[in-house]
């Protein structure tokens, strides 16, 4: 039974790297209609600047971390302004195919600037485990709950407290009204594409620990992100938290009590929720069925 | 007006002998280099039939290709089939295959289905590494050498010339290549043409003229997987060698950019495409030597191309002709 729980509990930390990504999704998709294509590459190159600032300018995490947000933020507002502007009011397949641009561009930069190479991490958490009721956890299992939850709770509390964070909402509501009412509609677009730039920085901060740092880490987390947001509904916020949370406790007993499908068939696994999810109850657990207009 | 499809015709005619003599000039290098543009002909013209002609967009066509390139594989190392006899095979398959995807992919539109493809894609490698007793898993299946595989030990006599291994493959590519196109021609200009574009345009006005949209898509699905099947057949033929990383997710994004170069929704364009498949690695390795240039390169015209020429090729194509024909509307003076 102990190592049931183990196993729930390091599902639940890399659910929630998958519903932090999930959710900066879902932040994009909400404000603007777009699928973001490149959410994962823009993760991964974040993360390369955290790993630059410890290993090469002597920062210690932390900092490296704020500083990496910082740039994160920035760059997702510049990528707004500069391609997906003038491309977000014509048709969708337009827009789709900038983003798998920039996926294209930011992936091959990746290796450009810091070659392919595989790279160590080290984590911010201790390497001990913690002893809770017989279960062994690790402090790298807290910590990123803890991290990905905190990321999660602050953003929240933005939409929730903040004038700007109200605006947002209005924009994504509701463009016309919001702009009638004095709400710089596309500034608030451009910011709520730094903050998912900023959110997926912080996933994929939290996964490289585990499994190395290299210009494809983001890929099947961004696949397993794509599953979640489509599981919890892809406009919900919660539904995207909650998402990456069941499918990562999900996936992690499917691998350990399923021999059939061990650790290769996790993304077909996750392949065949976003289908069966889309298929049955497209708006997800936590969305709004859509009543199309004809 | 009534000499425009004499004159089409002339000019594939030209093209077609251009096409046919090309090889006596090159090395054997570039041959290869030219079949595999052959190839990539194949897989961007069913491409396009789908998201160019019927509007649903495939970010996973790599997998079809995985398909096509695995049953050819399969068929030649296991059950002893001939090369060009596993062709026709994969293309069923693959088609089928297509069908079946086909059918839920029917009822995801826009934003779903690129999600949904550009899963399959991902997932691909791992699913085909995971059945290793019929795949070979991660080392693939090797070809090379074997019997099945024409002109692989011994240049090919045919009709009094001696082809050589590359040169085979570049005849062999193209000429379903162009079979393709015209057949793609064909389909595209009558009733089903009309049919898919009518759905691209509207679902909803298309329901109203007594289109099946399940049918229709479907259709799509199962014609473009099986040209990619074939794409993917030729594919493992050429390089007689096939494993997951054969098929990777980046090769279905380049197939999207292809018919992005080319021209979505046209077939004029598509030769463009998928010789800007083929040699932009290598263009891009003069920039720079990393292996991460080309996808630089590649992204970068890809977006270039969606903000500032959305035709591609096909659009310079038609507003190159509209400007010749605007000078012929005016009499000289």
């Amino acid at each position: 039974m102990a190592a049931f729980f183990q196993q729930v509990v390091s599902g639940l930390a890399s659910g929630s790297i998958y519903g932090a990504l999930a959710l900066s999704i879902v932040l994009i998709h909400r404000a603007t209609g777009v699928i973001n294509f490149a959410q994962g590459e823009m993760a991964t190159f974040s993360t390369y600047i955290a790993w630059t600032l410890v290993t090469h300018h002597g920062f210690s995490y932390w900092p490296a971390f704020v500083v990496a947000l910082v740039v994160s933020f920035l760059g997702g507002v510049g990528i707004h302004e500069a391609v997906i502007r003038p491309v977000e009011r014509g048709p969708r397949i337009r827009v789709v195919i900038v983003t798998i641009g920039l996926l294209l561009v930011l992936n091959g930069l990746v290796t450009w600037i810091w070659s392919g190479e595989v790279r160590a991490v080290q984590s911010p958490f201790p390497a001990r485990t913690i002893d809770v009721g017989g279960v062994a956890i690790s402090w790298q299992d807290i910590g990123t709950i803890a991290v990905c939850l905190l990321s999660v709770l602050v953003l929240g509390a933005f939409f929730r407290c903040t004038k700007t964070g109200l605006a947002m909402r209005a924009a994504a509501t509701n463009p016309a009204e919001a702009r009638l009412v004095g709400v710089r509609v596309s500034r608030m677009l451009a910011v709520g594409w730094g903050l998912a730039a900023a959110l997926g920085a912080v996933a994929g901060m939290l996964t490289a620990p585990s499994v190395f740092l290299s210009p494809n880490m983001m890929l099947t987390v961004l696949i397993y992100a794509f599953a979640a947001a489509v599981l919890g509904g892809i406009d919900s916020p919660v539904g995207a938290v909650v998402g990456g949370l069941l499918l990562g406790v999900g996936l992690n007993l499917l691998g350990t009590y399923v021999d059939f499908v061990g650790s290769d068939l996790g993304l077909p696994a996750a392949l065949l929720v976003i289908l069966v999810v889309l298929l049955v109850r497209p708006a997800g657990l936590f969305g709004k069925p859509r009543v199309r207009k004809v | 007006m009534r000499r425009e499809p004499l004159r089409a015709l002339a000019l594939f005619a030209a093209l077609a002998a251009v096409v046919f003599v090309l090889p006596a000039f090159v090395n054997d290098f570039r041959a290869q280099q030219f079949a595999y543009v052959g190839i990539y002909l194949v897989a961007l013209t069913g491409l396009n039939i789908l998201t160019g002609y019927a509007g649903q967009i495939s970010l996973g066509h790599g997998a079809f290709m995985a398909i096509g390139g695995y049953t050819a594989s399969i068929l030649m190392i296991d059950h002893g089939v001939r090369d060009i006899a596993t062709i026709p095979l994969a293309i069923i398959v693959t088609g089928i295959a297509g069908v079946l995807f086909g059918l839920p992919a029917a009822r995801l539109s826009g934003l779903y289905l690129a999600l949904a493809t550009f899963a399959i894609a991902v997932a691909a490698p791992a699913t085909i590494k995971r059945f290793e007793g019929f795949t070979g898993g991660g080392t693939g299946v090797n070809l090379f050498g074997i019997p099945e595989l024409t002109a692989s030990d011994a240049p090919l006599q045919l009709f009094g010339f001696e082809l050589d291994f590359n040169n085979w493959i570049y005849y062999l590519s193209w000429t379903i290549a162009i079979a393709g196109y015209v057949l793609a021609w064909l389909i595209l200009r009558g009733r089903t043409g009309r049919a898919f574009r009518a759905v691209r345009d509207s679902e909803i006005a298309a329901v109203s003229s007594g289109i099946s949209l399940t049918r229709t898509k479907v259709l799509a699905f199962g014609i473009s997987a099986a040209y990619a099947g074939a794409a993917g057949a030729l594919f493992a033929v050429a390089t007689a060698f096939v494993n997951p990383d054969t098929f990777p997710v980046t090769l279905s994004i380049f197939l999207l950019v292809g018919i992005v170069v080319s021209g979505i929704g046209s077939l004029q364009g598509l030769v463009a495409g998928a010789v800007f498949i083929v040699f932009m690695p290598l263009w891009a390795q003069t920039v720079s030597k990393s292996p991460g240039a080309p996808f630089v390169v590649y992204g970068g015209v890809l977006i270039v191309l969606v903000l500032v020429l959305p035709g591609g090729v096909a659009g310079l194509i038609a507003s190159a002709r509209r400007l010749t024909r605007r000078r012929q509307d005016f009499p000289k003076p």
